[in-house]
């Protein structure tokens, strides 16, 4: 059986365990193509106009993987932390594509529900269920897989905290090094803030990474730093945040601006985020306590190309004006 | 000021001024509540559009609307004097539950010096919970909260039935207008009542006052269901009196969310009358999974107004609210099934109410053509008509 995961959403965050986890189950897997034209114009076409720019994109994958696969994996990952959520709408979706399933053709989908709200070993049961209920694997099989995935993920996670860019998320460019441009004499470093799905989409962020590169800064991204370690600093905050990966981006400017990581920070949000909308306010504040200048960047799919170089511009130019952090190294 | 009787001893010296937000006629509630506690409650001017102003001035651009509206009543309230602001909580997974956190650093990097108390859900604990009423009001028992929060509950049920009622009375009146002023009378005697004896007797006067309407039992009225985000649904000023306008129109409404069955949630909701579970099992064909909100809840309502044969169904939410967003995506799937127009209505604050008014007309139009047998099934949704204004309305059938 051919399964297809859309390249969009978590896929930014867990490619290497669900690639892994399916494949290990015995499964053939196929990946939709990056983000183009044609895939977000699929989704801006057939989604709720309100919805946010990447969720959007999800459905355009979605249709990009008709007729190429048996089945579409859709996981509903309501919690990946024990008491916190992920984002609503990843609690919907397997409901909002099966809402528009037929109509568009698309194969069956594939949604264990993921959830480890109450219990953090819940997860773990939940996938061997699925891959027994689903596929008829033995228990050992389907733990033997989920373990496999795991040491994935956990390889992927160290690499790229040490320094190692996620390649296989970003589109081909001349700049394409294996890994982040290391800081050189007179760079400034920017920290790139903002949900990995976003950051990495060159297609829904313009390329924004390798304009970046291109006008000589040195890039942080959240994914640098261990994730125990953000999750720490994103406790310095008056309520704890019930969101995920809110709490991941809270923990990267808490982190870099605790240790003086970063010259400036360049905030990628999505018109209509909802944990963004609010968790921004939280954000702009601790850059201005810190006196980090800070950019937010909004994007739709509208944003356009020229407004963005302009801005991107500038703000590097302020930047270079600057000195750089104290203890940048 | 209230005429409690005996309860609302006044405690001097605190010197604790504390202001809550509004929505809909939850002040009345507090107000009753704060009396009983003796504390002293500065009520925010009721939410406008100068309120609106000033919340959307502060707010980040997309923070949903109940969050503007929110922020203007503080600032609204700081200026009248208040010093304490009480903000309830709240674990996610939509926005609603860090509001307060927001809020309170918004004000406070404007300057403004005021104590803050956020309300977390009595599921966090009793002890918490009560208390957070403790810092309101020192030296309070922890009998003595439990007996008034009861009291002020039983008056704040009264209050939501008189609502409930007054949508459905609304639809007869011969005389445009009575039943609004029959309401408001209606709230007025309660607001009167001290004990839970004088709260049932004066709720009987209350709904005589409602009954009283003058009606016409003969007319033919649509049955219209409104379903979506609490805030919206409870906040008449937030969605232009919407159901003022339809009962004017003669649409017999039932909604789906009252202000005591979602302060102090119940398995049965007392006021709405449908049980939770019976509401999840009608959405888990189309949406198995809380989202926040009132998304599962809009999708399982849809399904029962539709059962119950209603004529139609409005969604209302504020632009880009998660949840509703959600069963916005969903109710598309919903209607094809149930065979049951849906009109789906955002707002936010540069939403207009003539534009509003005009949707809501054409849907009433659809839903008269359907039941005079013009029109056999709903319509399919094709491609979206482009928004009206600044993207920010939609219509999902009409
Ligand atoms: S976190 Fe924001 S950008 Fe991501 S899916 Fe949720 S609303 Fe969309
Ligand atoms: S239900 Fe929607 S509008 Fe209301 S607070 Fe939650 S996200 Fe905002």
């Amino acid at each position: 059986m051919r399964v297809g995961i859309p390249r969009s959403l978590l896929y930014y965050k867990y490619l290497p365990f669900w690639k892994t986890f399916l494949t290990e189950i015995g499964l053939e897997v196929e990946t939709s193509p990056l983000t183009n034209k044609q895939i977000l114009s699929w989704g801006v076409e057939v989604a709720e106009n309100e919805l946010c720019v990447p969720v959007k994109a999800f459905y355009g994958h979605c249709m990009a993987l008709r007729g190429r696969v048996d089945a579409i994996f859709v996981p509903r990952v309501v919690s990946v932390e024990e008491r916190e959520y992920t984002c609503p709408k990843f609690l919907g979706l397997p409901d909002m594509i099966g809402a528009v399933a037929d109509n568009l053709g698309l194969p069956p989908l594939l949604t264990p529900r993921l959830n480890q709200r109450e219990k953090p070993s819940e997860f773990k049961w939940q996938l061997i269920n699925f891959a027994r209920e689903e596929f008829g694997l033995g228990r050992l099989e389907a733990a033997m897989a989920l373990e496999s995935a795991r040491r994935a993920q956990r390889r992927y996670h160290d690499s790229l905290v040490a320094g190692r860019r996620p390649l296989d998320l970003l589109p081909a460019s001349r700049l394409n090094r294996p890994r982040w441009r290391p800081a050189g004499k007179g760079t400034r470093r920017v920290g790139l803030l903002g949900h990995p799905y976003n950051l990495y989409d060159g297609y829904i962020t313009q390329n924004l990474i390798a304009r970046l590169e291109e006008a000589g800064v040195e890039l942080v991204v959240p994914e640098m730093t261990d994730q125990h370690v953000l999750m720490e600093a994103a406790t310095d905050v008056p309520k704890q945040l019930y969101w995920t990966y809110e709490k991941e981006i809270m923990g990267a400017i808490n982190h870099w601006t605790e240790q003086k990581k970063v010259d400036g920070v360049i905030y990628v949000l999505a018109f209509a985020c909802g944990p963004d909308s609010l968790v921004q306010v939280l954000i702009e504040h601790r850059a201005r306590e810190h006196k980090v200048p800070l950019m937010s960047l909004t994007i739709d799919e509208h944003s356009g190309e020229a407004g963005l170089v302009t801005r991107i511009e500038a703000f590097v130019d302020m930047l270079m004006r600057k000195k750089p952090a104290v203890s940048a190294a | 000021m209230n005429a409690l009787t005996g309860s609302g001893r006044a405690r001097p010296g605190t010197g604790i001024k504390v202001t809550t937000p509004h929505m809909g006629n939850l002040h009345l509630l507090l107000e009753d509540l704060f009396g009983r506690l003796g504390v002293e409650y500065i009520k925010p001017p009721l939410s406008s559009t100068k309120t609106l102003q000033i919340g959307v001035k502060h707010s980040p651009e997309f923070a949903c609307l109940p969050l503007k509206i929110n922020l203007g009543n503080f600032i609204q309230a700081l200026e009248k004097g208040a010093n304490t602001i009480a903000m309830a909580g709240g674990h996610g997974p939509c926005r609603f539950g860090y509001y307060g956190i927001v809020e309170e650093r918004i004000l406070r990097d404007l300057g403004y010096d005021f104590r803050f108390v956020m309300l977390e859900p009595f599921g966090d604990g009793p002890w918490t919970f009560y208390k957070t009423f403790e810092s309101l009001a020192p030296g309070l028992s922890i009998p003595s909260l439990w007996k008034i929060l009861k009291v002020s509950f039983a008056k704040g049920r009264a209050i939501d039935r008189l609502g409930r009622r007054s949508l459905q009375v609304r639809a007869y009146e011969v005389n445009r207008g009575d039943t609004t002023r029959a309401l408001k009378e209606a709230e007025k005697i309660l607001a009167q009542a001290g004990t839970t004896e004088e709260i049932r007797e004066a709720e009987a006067a209350a709904v005589a006052v409602i009954e009283g309407v003058e009606q016409d039992p003969e007319r033919d009225v649509l049955k219209v269901g409104i379903v979506g985000e609490f805030f919206l649904l409870l906040e008449p000023f937030s969605n232009f009196d919407l159901e003022e306008a339809l009962g004017h129109m003669g649409v017999y409404l039932e909604r789906c969310v009252w202000v005591t069955d979602w302060i102090a949630p119940r398995k049965d909701n007392k006021i709405f009358g449908y049980p939770k579970k019976l509401i999840e099992e009608k959405a888990a064909p189309f949406l198995s999974q809380n989202v926040g909100g009132e998304g599962r809840e809009t999708i399982g309502n849809t399904v029962m107004f539709a059962e119950r044969g209603f004529d139609g169904v409005i969604q209302l939410l504020p632009f880009g609210c998660m949840p509703e967003n959600i069963a916005s995506s969903i109710l598309p799937k919903v209607q094809q099934v149930h065979d049951i127009p849906v009109q789906t209505l955002a707002f936010d604050e540069q939403t207009g109410k003539a534009g509003m008014v005009t949707r809501v007309e054409a849907f009433m139009d659809l839903l008269w053509a359907r039941r005079n047998g013009r029109l056999i099934s709903v319509p399919r949704r094709g491609k979206k008509p482009e928004a009206a204004c600044g993207g920010c309305q939609r219509a999902g059938t009409a």
